[in-house]
């Protein structure tokens, strides 16, 4: 409330000229509070999204954010609040991503971002858990009759710089002694249409988004998506390192919500299910048996809020990849038990 | 001046008049001044300080040192994956400075064309002219760079349908190939020992006017003579070893010289758009001129051409030349607008690629800057030189 | 009938080389404007529920018309976008008399403009007083995000410009170094950057957990970045108003602050109105760059929107639409440049 004020004043100060210290519009110290109490008492959660990509996030006509992503950033905050709408979303580009969740803008980086190595242990960032497994692949003209990507030898390949997709095709070259040249563009709207064009023999992205791009092409259907990926890109949740109970709390959404698939939990039957299972493991997950949700310092209902508003794994993946969305095959993102990756550890 | 200051001041008993006086209270605002910026620049650099300790720490330029692992599409030299962040570093500004240069000579010239164009008695060329300039600087420069690229550039026919001239030079949406110069080994000092040749020519050549009779008869054949021996010596000698002509092999053409789309629209986009304001800095100028000078020449029997040339330029070039830098200052700026097109410039390849690869934001951001700022520096600077030599010249 | 063919010959077809020109024109003319007119006119669809429905072959407007709103007021709740409207009603109120000649006391209405429509607009635009509810900066955006940029930037650069010029023509040399090195450091970096490190740097730079909203940051940058070119436009002036004039001052008994308040900088201002109009229409156009930030102007909005997966593909459209949107703006600032400079022109000719 009182941030809010200062944030108010702070806007008509700049507004009638006068700069500087005035501008200062909120405190709180980010590392002497828990991220979660954080949270409420702004009372919103704020989350880092992608500034536009199709399928993860991006808004609809009336300015509403829509996405496999939001639909996490609702859960999170129904989990927390019971009120799936207490988000306030930042549009974060592929430069400035890494930075705002560092210097403490937004509390967590929900966007198409790789879990690496380096971003975990150089960048100082928690990968909560990978939401969404893609690999880097390729779209390419049919009349190439390109079938595997070493193929394309010698062909020009359309990108969008900001992600590993440049250095995975150099070190694809290098690998297996081929030439695939690269062009680098800073949005995808440029991209695409430099492959539409023939500037370029093909496009390549994360296997979530080549779809989209695809059914961007005047004639979609003149476009293959190579089954080859070159490779790994686990995008996932990313958060600060020093708060391992909010990094908790993301992980263990993800998880919630794959074992509400996994018991057969869906938005539609949860009420039904919570009064009627006697299955442990969906008594623990609707917050009926045991105190997980106050282990998380949340309510015991927490999963059961974020489910009601956003379904399970699969509601969500159906809802903007499945046949009446996108159109993307759910593959490496199908439960492990259908030979998938997606692995809900247990609630237990 | 300070007599009436004096004056007034002088009823006034000794503290008063020490504050009153001007040269006091420069000192005070001086002063003022002095401990507003070191107060700001240590409370900055504290924060930092302190931000960066708490972050962990981890500041420096240790990354440029690092494997790049990625290629670049459009280098000037020598560049491949296994090379360090800095050779890219190196790669890119070159990139920049071509487009810069490129740019600023494009814009210059049709600015000067648009600026003569409206000027022109011929109602559709001025009024087209006039249209152009409207149309251009009131909208976006970045939608016109993705314009040009999308919109003109990739209208071209693909590589097996290009548009040629003989078998050497292809047009195609890849870009505009053509045979490239083979240098021989030998080809930096040659070309060395024919820039010294031609200069050494072109000074004779111009001190001859000193010596008067037979001495002017004989140095006078030496500067052409020299040039020549020169330039002869230097093709002879095989510097040039031959030409590589382009050649469709597969999905592309491979050998040659290439000129990318990106970089033609790039080119287009910047030199347009800062056209339109550099014919409108020649027109104000021209228009500046009094007509009377114009009368002037004209009666003193010199032709248009000349009037223009001897008269009208060198008068219009010392209002112009400010202006101008300003513009040629936000060409070299605008050219980070090239990441939208695939143009591999400084901010596409250090502010895009190498930031998202190394995580190192604010150094790479500061660099940037510093680069930008220091190019921008010498360009004003050298700008500043040739506008003081324009004036001293005109007395 | 014969009048109108001295007008061809004399304007179109008065050399060979004219007529040639004009043929010239002309052919470009038939090459370029009849297939634009069937893109953006004749096979054009207007209305479709999405992008299956529209023709191939031409623009596809219904996409525009779906979310012509959003391109306007971002994401702006709808209920509240009444009070952005009047917003922009009262800013053609508080202009009109700014820009109108022959207003007794224009000054003040300027100082209004400048000082007064600023709170009154940010009151009702951000609201939280007076029974309004707040809206978060993070709903503002489309194209009145622009002009809220441009206009604070230009708000508060124009006192700093005016602060910076008459520091670098000061014979006091820290005073003048100072000067010269602030414009010069903010002439001489990309606007990009400058957004760049707004965004990054400036929690770096401020003590720990104080943050700064985002559109604050932006503005800030914007300024100060406007600051500089605003600085040496108003030099232009200040270097157009004869010697003479501040000699007669000083020689009033006038000290430094009256001499260029009262004197000087009213008649430099004049001189350099249409350089101004010049540097917004600039700064204008300059305001698309905030998207890197995370900030959805206009063009960040329409770079948004073409990511719906009902709409892909939608890129032409929508960029045809946000330049035209420019442009009429743009030009309308244009204008009453050109007609100040003209009224300028005509003054100092008598």
């Amino acid at each position: 409330m009182i941030s809010r004020l200062v944030r108010k004043a702070a806007l008509f100060a700049v507004a009638a000229g006068s700069f500087g210290i005035a501008a200062i519009a909120g405190f709180g110290d980010a590392n002497a509070q828990a991220t979660v109490a954080a949270i409420k008492q702004r009372g919103q959660l704020v989350c880092g999204v992608d500034s536009g990509i199709p399928g993860f996030a991006y808004q609809d006509a009336t300015g509403k954010w829509i996405g496999f992503d939001v639909d996490y950033c609702r859960a999170l905050s129904a989990a927390i609040f019971g009120d799936p709408e207490k988000v306030k979303y930042v549009g974060t580009t592929a430069k400035v991503r890494f930075t705002v969740l560092q210097s403490g803008e937004i509390d967590v980086l929900i966007r198409d971002s790789t879990l690496t190595f380096t971003r975990n242990t150089d960048l100082k960032l928690q990968g909560a858990a990978v939401n969404f497994y893609a690999g880097q692949g390729f779209m390419v003209k049919k009349s190439l009759n390109a079938k595997n990507v070493k193929d394309l030898n010698g062909a020009t390949i359309c990108m969008v710089t900001g992600a590993t997709l440049e250095l995975n095709i150099a070190d694809f070259n290098r690998a297996n002694n081929v030439n695939i040249g690269s062009l680098l563009f800073e949005r995808t709207e440029e991209a695409f249409a430099a492959t539409e064009s023939g500037r370029c023999d093909g496009y390549t992205d994360d296997t979530g988004s080549l779809a989209a791009a695809r059914s961007t092409m005047k004639v979609p259907g003149d476009w293959d998506i190579l089954a080859q990926v070159i490779s790994k890109e686990p995008l996932g949740i990313h958060t600060r390192q020093g708060d391992e109970n909010w990094t908790n709390i993301c992980k263990w959404m993800h998880y919630a919500l794959l074992n509400a698939e996994e018991t057969g939990v869906t938005m539609a039957n949860l009420d039904q299910m919570t009064k009627t299972s006697t299955d442990p493991f969906v008594r623990r997950l609707v917050g009926e048996e045991g105190d997980f949700g106050k282990l998380l310092g949340l309510d015991n209902k927490w999963a059961y809020n974020a489910i009601k508003v956003v379904g399970n794994y699969a509601d969500i993946y159906d809802r903007h990849f499945g046949p009446k969305a996108l159109g993307l095959p759910r593959g490496a993102n199908e439960q492990w038990y259908k030979g998938g990756l997606q692995y809900g550890l247990p609630f237990r | 001046m300070t007599g009436a200051e004096e004056r007034i001041a002088g009823g006034r008993t000794g503290l008063l008049r020490l504050l009153s006086d001007e040269r006091v209270q420069g000192w005070a605002w001086q002063l003022v001044l002095a401990i507003a910026i070191v107060a700001a620049v240590t409370f900055f650099a504290h924060n930092a300080a302190e931000n960066l300790s708490r972050r962990g720490g981890s500041f420096g330029l240790g990354f440029l040192w690092q494997i790049a692992g990625f290629d670049i599409p459009f280098k000037l030299f020598d560049y491949g994956p296994t090379n360090l962040y800095g050779r890219a570093l190196l790669v890119a500004f070159a990139n920049t400075i071509l487009i810069s240069i490129l740019a600023i000579a494009g814009a210059t010239f049709l600015g000067f064309l648009l600026g003569v164009m409206r000027l022109s008695t011929n109602w559709l060329v001025r009024n087209l002219a006039f249209s152009i300039t409207e149309l251009i600087r009131n909208t976006p420069q970045l939608l016109q760079i993705i314009f040009w690229y999308v919109a003109v550039m990739q209208t071209l026919p693909s590589p097996r349908q290009s548009l040629k001239a003989g078998e050497a030079i292809f047009l195609n949406i890849r870009g505009v190939y053509m045979p490239a110069v083979v240098w021989a080994d030998w080809a930096v000092p040659a070309s060395a020992g024919l820039l010294a040749t031609l200069v050494a020519g072109a000074a004779l050549w111009r001190v001859r006017t000193r010596f008067a009779g037979p001495a002017r008869a004989t140095i006078a054949p030496i500067g052409p003579a020299l040039a020549v021996a020169g330039a002869f010596a230097f093709f002879a000698s095989g510097t040039i070893a031959g030409l590589d002509y382009p050649e469709l092999q597969g999905f592309n053409f491979r050998g040659g010289l290439r000129i990318t789309p990106e970089l033609v629209a790039l080119w287009l986009g910047l030199s347009i758009y800062s056209a339109v304001f550099i014919g409108e800095i020649v027109r104000g100028a021209v228009e500046g001129i009094s007509w009377g000078q114009t009368e002037a020449a004209r009666s003193l029997g010199l032709s248009r051409a000349q009037t223009l040339r001897l008269v009208i330029i060198p008068q219009a070039l010392r209002i112009i030349i400010p202006p101008m830098t300003s513009q040629y200052l936000n060409i070299i700026k605008s050219s980070s607008l090239g990441a939208a097109v695939a143009y591999p410039e400084l901010f596409q390849i250090f502010g895009g690629t190498v930031l998202n690869q190394s995580g190192r934001a604010i150094e790479v951001m500061g660099i940037l800057m510093a680069i930008f700022l220091v190019i921008n520096l010498a360009t004003s600077a050298l700008m500043n030189w040739y506008n003081r030599h324009v004036a001293i010249k005109e007395r | 009938m014969t009048s109108t063919l001295t007008w061809l010959r004399v304007n179109l077809f008065s050399s060979w080389t004219n007529g040639l020109l004009t043929v010239l024109v002309l052919g470009l003319f038939w090459l370029v404007i009849p297939p634009l007119l069937d893109w953006a006119i004749f096979n054009a669809t207007l209305n479709a529920a999405t992008k299956a429905q529209c023709a191939a072959d031409g623009a596809c407007w219904a996409f525009i018309k779906q979310r012509f709103a959003l391109f306007f007021y971002g994401r702006y709740p709808a209920a509240e976008r009444w009070r952005v409207d009047l917003s922009a009603v009262l800013l053609v109120v508080f202009l009109v008399p700014a820009m109108m000649d022959g207003v007794r006391h224009r000054w003040v209405a300027v100082v209004a403009l400048v000082g007064v429509y600023p709170i009154i607009a940010a009151l009702l635009m951000a609201g939280g007083v007076f029974g309004l509810p707040w809206v978060d900066t993070e709903y503002w955006g489309g194209l009145m995000l622009n002009t809220v940029l441009s206009f604070v930037a230009i708000a508060g650069s124009l006192p700093l410009g005016i602060v910076l010029a008459l520091g670098r023509r000061s014979r006091l040399p820290l005073v003048r170094y100072a000067c010269i090195g602030f414009i010069e450091l903010w002439r001489g970096v990309p606007l990009l950057t400058v957004l760049f490190m707004a965004m990054v740097m400036m929690p770096l730079f401020l003590p720990g957990g104080v943050t700064v909203d985002k559109l604050v940051r932006a503005l800030i940058a914007l300024t100060l970045f406007t600051a500089a070119y605003m600085a040496e436009v108003i030099r232009g002036g200040l270097q157009g108003v004869p010697r003479g004039q501040e000699e007669a001052a000083r020689s009033l008994g006038l000290g430094y602050w009256r001499t260029q308040g009262l004197v000087v900088l009213p008649q430099a201002i004049r001189l350099v109105v249409p350089g101004i109009v010049n540097t917004v229409v600039d700064l204008y156009k300059d305001t698309t760059l905030v998207t890197i930030v995370g900030l959805f102007d206009l063009l960040g909005v329409v770079n948004q929107s073409l990511k719906d997966s009902a709409w892909l593909g939608m890129a032409k459209e929508g960029y045809a639409f946000a330049a035209a949107l420019f442009f009429v703006i743009c030009w309308g600032m244009s204008l009453y440049s050109r007609k100040v400079e003209r009224r300028l022109a005509r003054a100092t000719a008598r």
